[in-house]
């Protein structure tokens, strides 16, 4: 079987179009960073035949192209843009789609009138908060004031608390009580109390704190939301740079879809470099594949027709026609998949902090301000006096601070580790990701590279056989020219898939791969070297060996000190990860199933161990699902990073100290903003019950209280910085 | 104090005003590129733009 043929590639999947026919195409380019970037890149693609337009967002890095309605080619425009010095790849339209995020909209619509509201009523309680004191506001203006302020603030309230009011009420039928239901009785109570005290002439309306509430706690919703959106979209580009086209065989004719297409039977070819896209079984070709994303082997494995091929294997040296046996969707073992359904449940299982801290708090307050009224009236205030001091109770005790507490130290710690490279999913990530105490790391791609380095070979003889090498597309082949650098190129190359290549170097005749193609005999055959010789000449062995992360001793060390225990488990044979496991002095298991591995952290949870789960295979996503916590390096496959709750890009392991650290220091922060509000409260709450509080002193305690969470959330970003 | 009953819905309604402007330039996706935006202010045409090599 020759070499692929050059097939254009048909990426027209990938345009979007609308009823009359334009289209719409969505880029990810990587490397704009100022004006010239997007002058140079939007003037080129609208220079481009068939293109309407072409705007570029250095925000998300996203290119959107107009199309007209002529048959455009995305393969220009790609070019166009990696002409420029750009990286660029094509998004598929159905992550486009879903990038629409109408709840961010909605929330920050709720919180722009919550502002309005917040700002404009103040204009008539200050003057009425003036009255409070003696001054000279009094009888018909004060309540004046108040119906304008009833005027601004309720339809603002009633429209800015509707999120809340929903969960609420969702909350209540499932027989539970969230935060939000305190939060929606104390923001309608108040409003019916001031209400009442304006149409008696009274002097209490809290019409302000009623909004004013609402804008604080907004403000916590809205960068809860933005953590969570900003980490999905970060997530989904790193999967779109990785979701290939497939080409699929109609006949003769080889047709670009995208994966999701894929149907059951379909023929589909492989070029080498390509990953196999979903599960099935090889028609014809011979070739050899990287099974390290799967089963954490590294030794590769030689198919032909007939053999089975798993979704995620890489094809290496030849091309290959397969026949699609699973869809995308269940081309991951449905067993795998099973299991990490049950991770994902006891995950939800989950209580977060906030939640935690509303368990306590609700029947605490509602429990208090009942006792309120009920107190009042019966020591003889009146049921009017009471009522309003039962309000007072809900209304200065009410979550601002415990709203703001948690949201504002993740979306702190969040944006820190991204800028360090390190995506965060969820803020119930960062929250288990704090408690762990106990770090399990896959070997292959994890500890290591994931790719072959040549070991130790003397330089004349690397330089003899480069030649050869570089005209190769087998990663020992590439591991061993990339050593050599640049040089001389074999001519009259064949390459035969799972055997070598042979060529001409310098009108000699040379052959380089596994020991019989070469003609050793004595060959044991390994997969992790290579043979190369001149025609009746000696020949040569290299040997290849997956190499460590640079900081892999550095890490283990430095999760040691920080009291956690470390441990392999790993899909590979037993000599190479005992190899790294005894330079590292941590426990080990070698040639693990998927099943296993998850077996093997099940144990460990039942030790009552809290674990984080560091890997990237397909063989990883049980037990990545099923640990406490869980990260991947950005290069794993999509499920590997479905599953986990972290996603670290670059090369350094360094990533899961610093992750863990910020964590920590996070829920620290997070403690402390409890605390503060506890405190606030156990002051605030029987302050209001003698009847102490009026609206001005719940207006400044309010939002003072939520200022000081604020600046505390804040305070660990200015100590990072300064390091 | 007539004057509060005049003076009190017109400040309101320049809030109001605020409020319109607000939701209008979020509709308009004007929040959707704060970097890019920044960068742009500074030319009146692109045409104008000084020619940078790329970085990284």
């Amino acid at each position: 079987m020759s070499q692929s043929l050059a097939v254009a590639r048909d990426l027209e999947a990938f345009v979007r179009r609308d009823a009359a026919g334009r289209g719409r195409l969505d880029l990810l380019v990587n490397g704009a960073r100022c004006a010239g970037c997007i002058g140079k890149i939007e003037k080129a693609v609208q220079a481009l035949p068939g293109v309407d337009g072409a705007r570029l967002n250095l925000t998300t890095g996203k290119l959107a192209v107009e199309l007209d309605r002529s048959a455009a080619d995305p393969d220009r425009v790609v070019q166009a843009v990696e002409g420029l010095g750009y990286r660029a790849c094509l998004f598929d339209p159905a992550e486009a789609v879903a990038a629409q995020d109408r709840e961010g909209r909605e929330l920050a619509v709720a919180l722009g009138v919550a502002g309005f509201g917040a700002g404009n009523v103040m204009m008539f309680t200050v003057p009425a908060w003036a009255g409070l004191f003696g001054q000279e506001l009094n009888g018909s203006t004060l309540t004046v004031m108040y119906w304008m302020a009833a005027l601004v603030a309720t339809p603002c309230a009633l429209f800015a608390g509707q999120t809340f009011f929903r969960s609420a009420w969702a909350s209540l039928r499932r027989g539970k009580a969230n935060m939000d239901v305190p939060i929606s009785i104390g923001v309608l109570l108040t409003l019916v109390v001031s209400f009442s005290e304006t149409l008696l002439h009274g002097r209490h309306a809290y019409f302000d704190a009623a909004v004013t509430l609402l804008f604080l706690l907004l403000i916590g919703r809205y960068l809860d939301h933005r953590l969570r959106a900003n980490a999905r979209s970060a997530a989904r580009d790193l999967l779109a740079l990785q979701s290939p086209v497939v080409m699929r065989l109609d006949g003769d004719v080889e047709q670009g879809v995208p994966v999701a297409e894929v149907r059951v039977g379909d023929r589909l070819s492989l070029s080498p470099g390509d990953r196999v896209p979903v599960d099935g079984t090889v028609e014809s070709g011979v070739s050899e594949l990287d099974n390290a994303l799967i089963t954490g082997e590294t030794a590769v494995v030689t198919v032909a027709a007939g053999s089975a091929l798993h979704a995620g294997a890489l094809n290496l040296t030849g091309r290959l026609v397969m026949r699609a046996t699973a869809v995308s969707e269940d081309s991951t073992l449905s067993a795998i998949a099973r299991l990490m359904e049950a991770g994902a449940q006891s995950r939800s299982a989950y209580v977060r902090l906030a939640d935690k801290a509303a368990a306590l708090y609700v029947p605490i307050v509602h429990t208090a301000a009942a006792l309120t009224f009920v107190g009042g009236w019966a020591l003889g205030l009146g049921p009017r006096e009471a009522l309003l001091r039962a309000a007072a109770v809900l209304i200065v005790t009410c979550p601002c601070a415990l709203g703001l507490a948690v949201p504002a130290v993740q979306v702190a710690a969040s944006s820190r580790l991204f800028r360090k490279g390190v995506l965060v999913k969820s803020g119930a990530a960062l929250e288990r990701l704090a408690e762990v105490d106990h770090v399990v790391f896959d070997k292959t791609g994890v500890l290591t590279q994931g790719q072959p380095r040549l070991m130790d070979a003397p330089p004349h003889l690397v330089a003899l056989a480069a030649p050869l090498a570089r005209a190769s597309r087998h990663p020992l082949a590439r591991a061993l020219a990339a050593s050599a650098g640049i040089g001389l190129v074999a001519h009259d190359c064949v390459e035969t898939a799972g055997q070598g290549i042979e060529g001409m170097i310098d009108g000699r005749r040379a052959r380089l791969g596994r020991a019989a193609f070469v003609g050793v005999a004595s060959g044991g055959g390994s997969e992790t070297e290579l043979w190369f010789g001149f025609d009746s000449d000696v020949k040569v062995r290299f040997a290849f060996e997956d190499q460590p992360r640079a900081d892999m001793a550095e890490t283990v060390a430095e999760l040691r000190r920080m009291g956690l225990g470390v441990e392999i488990l790993s899909g590979d044979l037993a000599a190479p990860v005992q190899r790294i496991a005894d330079s590292l002095g941590v426990a080990w298991q070698a040639g693990l199933t998927p099943f296993d591995k998850s077996a093997a952290i099940d144990r460990l949870k039942a030790e009552g161990r809290k674990v984080l789960m560091v890997g990237d295979g397909l063989n990883d996503a049980a037990a990545l699902a099923r640990a406490h916590a869980s990260m991947a390096p950005g290069a794993a496959v999509d499920v590997a990073q479905n599953a986990a709750d972290l996603v670290f890009t670059g090369t350094e392991l360094g990533a899961v100290t610093r992750a863990i650290r910020v964590a920590r220091t996070a829920r620290q922060r997070a403690l402390e903003n409890f605390a503060f509000s506890a405190l606030y409260n156990l002051v605030a709450g029987p302050a209001a019950m003698f009847g102490l509080i009026n609206p001005f002193i719940a207006a400044l305690a309010m939002s003072g209280s939520s200022i000081v969470v604020l600046l505390n959330a804040i305070r660990p970003e200015l100590a990072w910085r300064r390091k | 104090m007539n004057i509060l009953l005049f003076l009190a819905p017109v400040s309101v309604a320049l809030g109001g005003l605020g409020l319109a402007a607000f939701l209008w330039t979020m509709r308009a996706g004007q929040y959707e590129d704060p970097r890019g935006d920044a960068e742009r202010i500074l030319y009146d045409h692109l045409e104008d733009l000084p020619p940078v090599a790329p970085r990284d």
